[in-house]
């Protein structure tokens, strides 16, 4: 975004409604979302949630949006414009992470306590099918032509491949100890999946589900064993990845051409998840111990700022202008 | 530290059987002995110790495994047997051995000890799911036991570093007469020589009074004459007499040890690292939370689940190697990964500090340094061990 409609943004604020672009972040020990501005990098409001909030995603259009209310066993849908929970929808047991499908209809939710994958029509509001999956799933992802939805399972190691015409498992690739995040990369030719004690990252080729490289970490003076990778994002065209790091208290920065770590860039304790604002030049990290957000500026590799959440800060997602 | 090369030369071998449609399977059975052993009477009986105690844990770590078992062709199950106190042990040993080579043991170190000279038992692979005995993983030690549950001395050494960082460094004792409570006052005065600390006073629980009546009236003077100090620690393993002794001192002064605040290998308390998962999952199986007995005996599983499922075989030595090997982690929910100790098979792990309603911290706690692994702060570091039974 320029400093001129930036500005103009910030002016309009005063007078009117917020208009500017949001990250919204789920609060685990509050059941809360908190709504920050990215122009003015406040928290804006805040909106009450069902017991644990933990995923959270934003349909295509942005006119909904979706909570994994854990503990309540729901995934939530509520009015981005008012906070209203217009309705819950099945979601099996203890959903944490979740995926909408490319077809901006179908989420794919892991139901961590289960073991098992949900399927979900946000339409119909009914279970699509359910899929035996490993212990603890928990990194949900789909490729981007909707064929393929990953769910990554913490005490089996495993990401589980699943065909989404079926809902059969087709493949199940062997990770590092406690997988927690996956996400397709590179036109979705590139698998990547974090290990959180196993301390690396999995690239696999999607073709073959075949190990193309492990991407490992080296915080200069943190024990290897704190540097625990979990959610991680990519920047415009996936040049790079930015990793949290969990205890660690840093984000790496992955050059995603070559796999080398290019950077480490302290934030707030236990980093978690994270999200872009619009143009990727901003991005939030949801950092759960401090209970607080770090806003990292891109270009520069260096934090910014942190802004203070609810207890637990857990998901990220980014909400355009209205 | 890990082995990229390992790691990767496993996941092309996986990879290629998985793509091959090659699924070897592998069936693993799992041994669980339990030895009764008489129980002394306590003051109360609030807390009954689970007739499942430990094995609960086993099951919940046999049904993890087996759910990653689905995915690689491997299947596993669990051989239980019970001896009744008298019963005998040895005999049931080596019924199970004949059945497997994988045992758990839940019994007395010196009826272990018994178990692992077996000539059945040699090439087989045991843990000692049950015993903190100290000995066990020194002088004692033998190459094919290993040991899930932290020893004594990794306990008080967890207590020792959160009182020296409190600074309650000025220490009084009250210990029982069981073996038990012997073993952790040994342990204890071992951790207190290591990290500095002063035990000032100390005195032998031999009341056979019932507390429940008059707790509030014994226990003042009992601990009258310990004159002032920063804390007092409780020897009572059992459960016997411990529980009265907080908010009955003398002096205004916190309780630690096996009352109070307590190091442990697990808690219902905790809850973070993911452990709220194993919490959840093992209460609504067992109808019950989950003790200490019951972490160390599904640790055990899981690290042969764990082994099996890199390794794809059931070959114990091979499993041994690859367990006490660098390349070996195992994710415990305690927010590190968890290894063996290569000089006397003693798993390696965070303790946590707790009081009944939360935890107070966790072991190793910062500052507290090692050259090679902070997790070696803790208990019987390679210099230490006498163990020589292993390479």
């Amino acid at each position: 975004m320029n400093k001129l409609t930036a500005a103009l943004l910030c002016g309009a604020s005063l007078t009117g409604p917020a208009l500017a672009d949001e990250i919204w972040v789920t609060n685990e020990k509050d059941d809360t979302v908190s709504v920050i501005d990215t122009d003015t990098l406040e928290v804006v409001r805040s909106y009450p949630t069902g017991e644990r909030p933990r995923g959270i995603i934003f349909s295509k259009d942005y006119s909904r949006v979706y909570i994994c209310a854990s503990d309540s066993d729901a995934v939530q849908v509520m009015d981005p414009e008012t906070g209203e929970i217009l309705h819950d929808l099945p979601s099996g047991e203890d959903p944490e992470q979740f995926v909408l499908h490319p077809d901006d209809r179908h989420l794919y939710i892991a139901n961590e306590d289960d073991a098992i994958t949900t399927v979900v029509d946000t339409q119909t509001r009914k279970v699509v099918a359910q899929i035996d999956v490993g212990v603890e799933p928990e990194g949900m992802a789909v490729s981007p032509d909707g064929k393929i939805a990953i769910t990554t399972s913490e005490t089996t190691n495993m990401a589980h491949w699943i065909d989404t015409e079926s809902h059969t498992l087709f493949a199940n690739t062997l990770v590092d100890s406690r997988p927690r995040h996956a996400e397709f990369a590179k036109d979705g030719t590139e698998l990547w999946v974090s290990s959180e004690i196993g301390g690396t990252i999995t690239v696999f080729d999607v073709t073959t589900q075949q190990e193309l490289h492990k991407i490992t970490f080296d915080v200069k003076g943190v024990h290897p064993d704190r540097v625990q990778p979990v959610g991680f994002e990519f920047t415009e065209g996936d040049r790079l990845a930015f990793v949290a790091l969990g205890p660690s208290n840093h984000v790496a920065v992955v050059n995603a051409q070559t796999y080398e770590v290019e950077d480490y860039i302290l934030v707030g304790r236990r980093v978690w998840h994270m999200a872009f604002n619009a143009d990727r030049s901003l991005l939030f990290t949801t950092n759960g111990v401090s209970g607080d957000v770090t806003v990292i500026d891109v270009a520069k590799r260096e934090a910014r700022k942190s802004i203070k959440v609810g207890r637990f800060p857990w998901g990220a997602a980014f909400r355009p202008t209205p | 530290m890990r082995n990229r090369f390992f790691n990767s030369w496993l996941a092309t071998v996986l990879g290629m059987l998985l793509a091959a449609g090659a699924q070897a399977e592998t069936v693993m059975k799992i041994g669980y002995l339990k030895v009764d052993t008489p129980r002394p009477p306590v003051l109360s009986n609030l807390d009954p110790v689970p007739e499942d105690l430990g094995l609960a844990g086993a099951r919940t770590g046999l049904e993890d495994n087996a759910t990653t078992g689905r995915f690689l062709g491997q299947t596993y199950t669990l051989i239980e047997d019970r001896v009744p106190e008298g019963g005998d042990a040895i005999a049931a040993a080596k019924a199970m051995l004949a059945q497997t080579p994988f045992v758990l043991l839940d019994a007395p170190g010196r009826t272990q000890l018994a178990i692992a000279d077996l000539k059945e038992a040699q090439g087989a692979l045991l843990f000692n799911a049950s015993s903190g005995e100290t000995a066990l993983r020194s002088e004692n030690c033998r190459a094919n036991l290993l040991h899930s549950l932290p020893s004594d001395a990794m306990r008080t050494d967890a207590l020792a570093q959160v009182l020296m960082q409190k600074r309650w460094t000025d220490l009084v004792l009250i210990a029982g007469t069981h073996p038990e409570d012997l073993a952790y006052v040994e342990a204890l005065r071992r951790s207190l020589t290591k990290f500095g600390l002063k035990l000032s006073d100390e005195k032998t629980w031999a009341f056979d009074a019932d507390m429940r009546r008059n707790a509030a009236q014994e226990v003042p003077l009992f601990t009258q004459d310990f004159g002032d100090y920063d804390a007092l620690i409780v020897a009572d393993e059992l459960g016997d007499f411990g529980r009265y002794i907080l908010y009955n001192t003398w002096q205004a002064r916190p309780v630690v040890g096996s009352e109070g605040l307590s190091a442990v290998a697990w808690s219902p308390v905790m809850e973070q690292w993911g452990a709220a998962q194993l919490q959840s999952r093992f209460t609504k199986a067992a109808g019950r939370a989950m003790m200490p007995r019951d972490y160390a005996a599904w640790a055990a599983v899981r690290t042969l689940g764990e082994a099996v499922t890199r390794l794809d075989s059931s070959d114990p030595a091979s499993l041994r190697g690859y367990i006490l090997s660098e390349t070996f982690e195992l994710a415990g929910f305690k927010g590190r990964p968890m290894t063996y100790r290569s000089w006397n098979g003693q798993l390696r792990q965070p303790i946590a500090v707790v009081h009944p309603r939360a935890m107070v911290a966790q072991a190793p706690l910062e500052g507290f340094l090692h050259r090679v692994n902070e997790l070696d702060t803790l208990g019987l570091d390679e210099p230490e061990s006498k163990c020589e039974a292993f390479e």
